[in-house]
């Protein structure tokens, strides 16, 4: 295949093969990037939480009416109890917040009460020794709460817990040499927090970017947090009794005392729902880049078809006299093909420039990662291969031009 | 000559019937995409006051200091001993404080259960600061802050709720187990995005339930259902440690009319701030920040950045389609040199040739733009899909929208016309008679 004549003839097309070429850049430079957005989006809500979400809800009860602390726990220990004693329930437990729920309460760890930067950060979940149980987490290391030590909290009482639970991501954090059990922290307060267990995997309340620093860096305090507000009921329903659980649980709770107020759309959530709120808008940009990546990439495939084809149009004569001076069809095909391959070739040039040049820019603007070479790579043989399919069938009709077209004036 | 033109376009768009949908859908679904995501982005990048958004200001004073405050801006809210101090200074011609209010609302009238109300506690020129519209009645004034009046303002849907959207104003109403008495009732009112309650909110809330006086929410030790974010080793046991806490969680508003009351509060500010150096309560030299409503908005990022990518590659996909339009179009007017030979040979000035190309071209941007409508009805309707609910529910179709999406097809189309319609114009009718 000689790459001269084929050169020659896109010199006379310009317009076309300029436009060609552009839109493979510009497919290229959107797709990359889009299916490159795609997968970050995919990565995150695919997370593991590290809980049994399957057989797990959560209940938000708010009290009305202006209680007491005392008062308010007096409620949430009668609760927990009718609630641990439905059929449906396997266990639960009282808690500030939960896994997903998209924020809440987060406290600065030091090493030292003298610290004034921060070592890290990390969720802090106020729960009693049923919480292990109820969210399924594994303990890896060290020991449960025990009972004795769980204690009433008020949102501004001084009764920060000398012990905790903490996640390993945590616990690594603070003793990277694995040492963590047994040792202390500070956690915005004067007074040391030893940590006595150490649980495998539990997801923050949030998944925003400022946390991703922090990603499951949680610790659990033995106490039941009291609040004029209220609280949440973190319920765990025996296998396959999750919709049952979820019914019988309000029912249980308004019967036990009226002056409440679980909301009738979102007051008991499955973990289900839970997560697909958490990522919403991950999942929706997913679904929207991979529809705007097929569409596109039909619209650029169908392009060059339609300008290919018009381009066998116009030169059907010359194809007519290749033919009649011993052209065979695999020539007349192999053409087209290799005239498309330059401009393919051409295109994805530029397209690779645009390509990184977008994901600079979004770098800047919009928090984003850099692209991975390999999508680049991945994008350009896409592409290539598409502008390839595209071809063939035009190319195809050029091969058939009879030779006895050359004899014809018109 | 224009019905006979737009006869010729529709004639040889007949001709071509695969070439024309592929140009037709190409066009469609560009402008489609563009304007959904264009009817996001709008909704959530539009001036909530459009009047007002560079004469009202929120004020930061650096009470964290140096390693502790975001990475040398001061937080974003203040503390309570920094807030009061602005607040008797009395700078500005209307001031507030506020911050956001969960409570129960207990049973009364119809309902046997009690249900949960969102509100904000405000000062009395909070109303007339941010043009609330009233329904009924009216704020409340200073001296009923000063008094820490036990009067609230409802808002409409709220008071519909309630009390069936009559004039409640006058009537009492328990909220958080203590009366209060209606003073107001406000119109449908919901600034979007909610430019003075955004430490720890998206902005894209549902309109309030109640607005109440700040000075009887903090004697009542009502607390913030919004963020509260302290630094350092804290000690706090009770409320009034937590006042005296370095904890942030309080919004300043002002108002201020001219550059000369911005320049004076801002000298005010730093005053103040260098005074609490002096008396060693900072260590650390004043910084502080005046922002207005555009700016705090800019400042809080409030545009999702989902919101900024999908319009950025929806208007790269349009860019797509239209050079894919050029490429097509190129093709449809060169294929047919034969017929512009004849026509310029008979006497069509080069100038008829542009008009009746170009007006084949706004007919496949008119198809194209209808096409778009339709899907892009369709796709606001599912945008619920793609975006969070409370940003989904901005989106919606208006005739600025309808409007857009024709003109933007049909415009597009146009522009990418031009370079196939000026290859048309040249074509040499003596050459193209004599070879065919």
């Amino acid at each position: 295949m000689h790459v001269q004549p084929i050169l020659a003839a896109l010199r006379r097309h310009k317009a076309g093969t300029v436009l060609i070429a552009l839109q493979i850049a510009l497919t290229l430079a959107i797709v990359c990037n889009a299916l490159f957005i795609i997968h970050q989006r995919l990565a995150h809500l695919s997370e593991p939480t590290g809980i049994d979400e399957a057989n797990l809800f959560v209940i938000e009860s708010q009290w009305a009416g202006d209680l007491s602390n005392q008062q308010v726990d007096s409620q949430i220990q009668s609760d927990l109890a009718a609630l641990r004693q439905l059929p449906g329930v396997s266990d639960a437990a009282p808690s500030n917040s939960y896994p997903l729920r998209g924020g809440g309460w987060d406290d600065f760890i030091m090493m030292t009460p003298e610290q004034k930067e921060k070592t890290t950060d990390a969720s802090v979940y106020l729960s009693d020794e049923h919480l292990l149980d109820t969210l399924g987490v594994k303990l890896i290391a060290g020991r449960n709460f025990r009972p004795d030590e769980i204690e009433p909290m008020g949102v501004r009482e001084d009764k920060m817990p000398s012990v905790a639970i903490v996640t390993k991501a945590l616990a690594d954090k603070l003793y990277p040499d694995g040492s963590a059990l047994g040792k202390t922290f500070y956690s915005m307060s004067p007074r040391p927090i030893t940590i006595i267990g150490i649980i495998e995997r539990l997801q923050r309340q949030e998944v925003d970017t400022w946390s991703r620093d922090y990603v499951y860096q949680d610790m659990l305090w033995p106490r039941r947090l009291d609040t004029q507000w209220g609280t949440y009921y973190i319920v765990r329903a025996k296998p396959g009794q999750l919709a049952a659980a979820m019914r019988e649980s309000r029912k249980a709770l308004i019967a036990q005392n009226r002056m409440r107020i679980i909301d009738p759309d979102d007051g008991v959530l499955s973990f289900a729902e839970i997560r697909h709120r958490a990522y919403d808008s991950d999942r929706g940009m997913a679904i929207l880049m991979g529809i705007i990546c097929a569409v596109l990439l039909v619209i650029t495939g169908a392009g060059i078809v339609g300008l290919t084809s018009f381009w066998v149009g116009q030169r059907r004569k010359q194809i007519g006299i290749r033919r009649a001076l011993g052209a065979t069809r695999h020539d007349i095909l192999g053409y087209f093909l290799a005239e498309n391959l330059l401009i393919g070739l051409a295109g994805v040039l530029i397209g690779i420039v645009l390509a990184v040049a977008i994901n600079l820019w979004m770098i800047m603007h919009v928090e984003m990662a850099r692209l991975p070479l390999w999508y680049v790579l991945a994008s350009v043989v896409a592409l290539l291969l598409l502008g390839q399919g595209a071809a063939l069938a035009p190319a195809l009709r050029a091969s058939r031009v009879s030779p006895v077209v050359a004899t014809r004036t018109v | 000559m224009f019905a006979y033109y737009f006869d010729l376009a529709l004639r040889s768009l007949k001709r071509n019937p695969a070439l024309t949908t592929l140009m037709v859908i190409a066009i469609g679904f560009g402008v489609a995409a563009s304007m959904i995501t264009y009817s996001v982005f709008r909704a959530v990048s539009g001036d909530p006051i459009p009047d007002k958004s560079a004469r009202l200001f929120t004020p930061q004073i650096d009470s964290w200091g140096p390693g502790q405050n975001l990475q040398g801006e001061p937080p974003s809210a203040l503390n309570y001993v920094d807030a009061m101090a602005l607040m008797r200074a009395h700078i500005a011609k209307r001031q507030t404080l506020l911050y956001p209010v969960s409570l129960p609302v207990l049973p009364g009238g119809n309902r046997s259960l009690p249900v949960k109300a969102n509100g904000y506690a405000v000062g009395g020129d909070f109303f007339p600061m941010f043009e609330v519209p009233l329904l009924y009645g009216s704020g409340w004034n200073v001296a009923q802050d000063e008094a820490r009046a036990s009067v609230v303002v409802l808002g409409e849907e709220f008071n519909r709720k309630q009390f069936g959207g009559a004039n409640s104003v006058g009537r009492e109403i328990n909220i958080g187990g203590h009366d209060y008495r209606i003073v107001g009732v406000t119109r449908h009112w919901n600034p979007v995005p909610r430019f003075y309650e955004l430490f720890g909110s998206s902005g894209f809330e549902q309109p309030a339930d109640f607005y109440l006086p700040f000075t009887r929410a903090l004697d009542l030790r009502i607390d913030t259902a919004g963020n509260n974010s302290c630094r350092g080793t804290i000690k706090i046991s009770g409320w009034d440690d937590w006042l005296h806490s370095n904890c942030v969680w309080i919004e300043p508003w002002v108002e201020l009319d001219s550059a000369n009351d911005v320049a004076r509060y801002r000298s005010f500010l730093e005053a103040y701030s260098a005074d609490q150096q002096r008396s060693g309560r900072f260590a650390w030299a004043p910084n502080v920040r005046l922002r207005n409503v555009t700016q705090w908005l800019e400042y809080m990022k409030v545009v999702p950045p989902e919101s900024r990518i999908s319009l950025l590659v929806s208007v790269g996909f349009l860019v797509i389609c239209l050079v894919n339009t050029v490429g097509l179009l190129l093709a449809k007017f060169m294929r047919r040199a034969g017929e512009i030979g004849v026509r310029r040979a008979l006497g069509a000035s080069r100038r008829e040739i542009y008009l009746q190309f170009l007006m084949e071209a706004a007919t496949v941007g008119l198809l194209g733009g209808v096409l778009g409508l339709l899907l892009t009805a369709a796709g606001i309707s599912g945008v619920g899909l793609l975006f969070r609910p409370e940003i989904a529910r901005l989106a919606h179709v208006d005739l600025v929208l309808v409007a857009m999406t024709l003109g933007v097809a049909v415009a597009a189309t146009v522009v990418a016309a031009f370079y196939p319609t000026w290859r048309a114009a040249q074509v040499q009718p003596a050459w193209h008679l004599k070879t065919n």
